[in-house]
């Protein structure tokens, strides 16, 4: 839409919006960055600190490994769930009445509460009561989650594929759904292969859900918290400690108000910096589309 | 292809046919449709174990559960279900968690229509700066604003009331619901707004009469998402609330008894809690790819 009206009257309409979301947005950052530089004792006594606690934080070893997990996890969830949500997307029959059947079925996880995700999974990867578990135990793979890294690592990784590859599938499958038939018949009379209709017809529509998709994968599994937490807990050790559950752990838990409030700033800045990145792919994208029509 | 030159229409008629079918044959051979099948269910058996296993363990006894392994109920029981829905504890978990979502959802959709038609219709000083601080807020970590949330409604004296949850809720609801509701206005053509205006409409009047019903499907859409969105999350609403407004998700937490965690009541909870969402995607399922698009296919 080139053609927008310039009136800054529309100001009018977003301050209700505007209003509700300062309140629940800019009244806590505001708090969370007063206690990043200050070294609060009680209600009455606190010091100026300046940049200590980032300093501190940004030099604490077992923030820098959660750090590393968290990369390590989001990068290998998406390298498995993008392609994987592409593919169940060309497999989802498109009318009758298995194409309802199938996408509620797919949808399903993504209405789950997460942390009744974590425990599905908890039950379902236990030795003694769960398929899964006593399954891999039958097969003669000594599977405990609690016990070893690589078996947590693994399950948390399975249920991540499980709770939100329907995402990238279903966005993909509305990519897909809106292709005109026209382009698959020219495909056809041409004698395309499968793999070049794939490449140059329904990958150039999917790009611009696939952003979408990376960007709200990317971003929602930066801030997992419920699911590793109920079904590991954290650990073994701290094998599957994420950023939310370090930064949990050190607001409530401990209460280290000025610590993790600079480590609730520094992980906002990164998770910021990457969405900005996505935001503006997605803005420029929209732009080439509007030039291709205009042309 | 070697085949004569067709020397009557009848002929010519016959030989397209066979090309025809020869045609689809090759191009979608019964083999790979199976294959198709195949794959696809792979996946579905995939979505539904866990799911199967939930169910398989919220029917058995407890004695049964922690006894040997099996595949399916042996003896049959209900017990769980009825303890949930006797035991005020249990129950009240679901009637709060409900009562906070559709709160949010009210909210949000309210503050969320004029700004995402303002942002769809108008440029603005500063229109694309708060778009993507909109956004930002829907990136916000739940967990680094846990700590300030608590103090704050805890000032106010929100603390453990469904207003609390329903308004914290709203930091990454709104956003989202502005990003939705703006994709689907923006299909609309700008043609009709003025129409209508040349008409005589009011805008309040234009915007509850003509425009609302027109993005009716967006809506449906949108309240989907403020609904899943808000149904799922548990830190902020666990951490907001104490024991009045006490969500189903941190009831769930609390099974763990002298003798161990409940395993029984707990996956009976963890089903009955993936039952609103199966409902309310039966509403929406030929909109719902639209609306995971963002309104943006």
């Amino acid at each position: 839409m080139n053609n927008k009206i310039y009136s800054n009257r529309a100001w009018w309409l977003i301050l209700p919006m505007l209003l509700l979301v300062a309140f629940s947005a800019i009244i806590p950052l505001m708090t969370v960055v007063n206690y990043s530089v200050q070294d609060v004792f009680d209600a009455n006594t606190r010091f100026f600190t300046g940049v200590e606690w980032f300093q501190e934080t940004l030099n604490n070893p077992a923030l820098q490994a959660a750090l590393v997990r968290q990369f390590a996890f989001s990068l290998t969830v998406l390298a498995i769930e993008v392609p994987l949500g592409i593919g169940i997307a060309l497999l989802m029959p498109k009318k009758g009445w298995q194409a309802s059947a199938i996408l509620i079925l797919v949808t399903m996880p993504l209405l789950i509460p997460w942390n009744v995700v974590g425990s599905i999974w908890q039950i379902f990867t236990r030795g003694d009561i769960g398929l899964m578990g006593w399954g891999l135990r039958e097969l003669g793979y000594g599977y405990n989650i609690t016990r070893s890294a690589v078996d947590a690592w693994g399950t948390i990784i399975l249920m991540d594929v499980w709770h939100w590859t329907p995402l990238i599938a279903l966005l993909c499958y509305s990519g897909l759904r809106s292709i005109p038939d026209a382009y698959y018949q020219a495909a056809r009379i041409d004698r395309a292969s499968r793999w070049a209709v794939f490449r140059y017809i329904q990958l150039p529509k999917l790009t611009n859900v696939l952003v979408i998709g990376i960007l709200l994968r990317f971003m929602h599994s930066f801030m997992i918290y419920a699911e590793p937490f109920v079904l590991t807990g954290g650990g073994p050790g701290n094998s599957t400690t994420f950023l939310s559950q370090s930064l949990t752990t050190m607001a409530i838990g401990q209460q280290d108000l000025g610590p993790s409030a600079a480590f609730s700033l520094i992980y906002f800045l990164i998770i910021l910096l990457v969405c900005w990145v996505f935001y503006t792919a997605i803005m420029n994208l929209q732009k080439d589309k509007q030039l291709d029509k205009g042309a | 292809m070697n085949q004569s030159i067709p020397t009557t229409p009848e002929a010519v008629r016959k030989q397209a046919a066979a090309a025809d079918a020869r045609r689809r044959r090759q191009a979608r051979p019964v083999s790979r449709q199976w294959r198709r099948r195949g794959l696809m269910t792979a996946y579905i058996v995939f979505v539904l174990l866990p799911v199967y296993w939930l169910l398989n363990m919220s029917f058995q006894s407890n004695s049964e559960i922690l006894g040997a392994l099996t595949l399916w109920p042996q003896d049959f029981t209900l017990e769980h279900y009825a303890k949930i829905f006797t035991d005020s504890n249990w129950y009240m978990g679901y009637v709060n968690s409900i009562a906070y979502v559709l709160m949010n959802m009210l909210i949000s959709l309210a503050v969320a229509l004029p700004a995402a038609y303002a942002f769809s219709r108008y440029r603005f000083i500063g229109d694309k700066h708060l778009f993507f601080w909109l956004l930002t807020n829907l990136m916000a970590p739940p967990a680094v604003f846990l700590l300030p949330y608590f103090q704050l409604y805890y000032t106010v004296g929100l603390f453990d009331t469904h207003v609390a949850v329903a308004l914290a809720h709203c930091l990454f609801n709104i956003p989202l619901a502005v990003w939705i509701l703006e994709g689907f206005m923006s299909s609309v053509p700008k043609e009709i707004d003025e129409t209508a205006f040349i008409d005589g409409y009011s805008f309040p009047r234009f915007f509850v009469k003509i425009f609302i019903p027109m993005i009716s499907s967006g809506i449906g859409v949108t309240l989907f998402f403020l609904f899943m969105f808000s149904w799922v999350e548990l830190l902020l609403a666990s951490t907001l609330t104490a024991t009045n407004a006490q969500p189903i998700g941190s009831v769930m937490t609390q099974t763990k008894g002298a003798s161990g965690i409940d395993w029984g009541a707990l996956s009976a909870a963890g089903v009955l809690t993936i039952l609103p969402g199966i409902v309310v995607v039966y509403f929406v399922r030929n909109h719902i790819a639209k609306g995971f698009a963002l309104g943006r296919t």
